[in-house]
């Protein structure tokens, strides 16, 4: 299997943008969606004045910016390395998620839940330990 | 049961619309060139691809369940639980891109679900 020089390199930096953007988008998300509140019905002028609350919202912007972010980070690891090994690599975000969300939001973390989080670590080094890529290419 | 609805939306339409992303990344070929002009080029390339709007579709359902799940519980809480998408991604990873998964990877993969698992009575 021909492989691109630095493929790992490349891989872990991309990766490591994905696991910085992604809880920090997803913790802005949670600051807009708390200060805004949940529908309190699905009638179409409640949806719409949700969503109009959701776009002035700058957390939310803030957000949707980092998790562009990460967007584009994943779709170009994408060309080269296997879906099935991107998506578990990238679940470090767990542990950074849960750490932002106690320093941002203030949200409390159980014992338990960082357990959890530290086992989903476990698998994540065991993933991490294959090659980025074990399906050959179908173009030449 | 709200939960539920949206946690269901966010982990299907979440996978699906990142398996025909991926579908759509891999028809274009990999990146060698990481310049502004050229990774501009790319990403209207990637607008051409049939999969990736499917893909971007699906993806904007995701992420709107994911804002109604943000209003109603904990972010420590509604990512992990996300995670669920593990077992949907890599099942389907197999069965609609054809990927080869080597037997450590599926190992690493059920341990992250056990993690998933654990995150999920954390809540009660």
């Amino acid at each position: 299997m021909k492989q691109s020089p630095g493929i790992h390199f490349k891989t872990f930096l991309l990766i490591l943008v994905m696991v910085i953007f992604g809880p920090l988008g997803n913790v802005m998300l949670s600051k807009g969606m708390k200060g805004i509140g949940s529908a309190a019905n699905w009638a179409p002028s409640e949806l719409l004045a949700i969503l109009a609350r959701i776009l002035g919202s700058p957390s939310i912007w803030l957000g949707i910016a980092s998790l562009l972010t990460f967007f584009i980070a994943y779709m170009l690891v994408l060309t080269w390395a296997d879906y099935s090994y991107v998506q578990p690599a990238s679940s470090f975000s767990y542990a950074v998620v849960a750490t932002l969300s106690y320093f941002v939001l203030g949200e409390v973390v159980s014992p338990l839940r960082w357990l959890g989080i530290g086992v989903i670590c476990v698998g994540v080094f065991i993933v991490g330990h294959t090659h980025p890529r074990t399906t050959e290419s179908a173009a030449p | 049961m709200r939960e539920a609805a949206f946690l269901f939306l966010v982990i299907f339409a979440g996978t699906g619309g990142e398996l025909c992303v991926t579908r759509a990344m891999k028809t274009i070929g990999e990146v060698h060139d990481f310049r502004p002009a050229a990774l501009f080029q790319f990403i209207l390339r990637a607008l051409h691809v049939g999969w990736m709007w499917v893909g971007v579709g699906m993806m904007a359902l995701a992420f709107f369940s994911l804002l109604a799940m943000l209003s109603i519980e904990n972010v420590s809480f509604v990512v992990p639980v996300t995670a669920l998408s593990y077992a949907a991604g890599v099942i389907g990873a197999v069965l609609f891109l054809r990927e080869r998964i080597v037997a450590q990877r599926w190992i690493g993969v059920l341990v992250i679900c056990i993690g998933v698992t654990i995150v999920w009575l954390s809540k009660r």
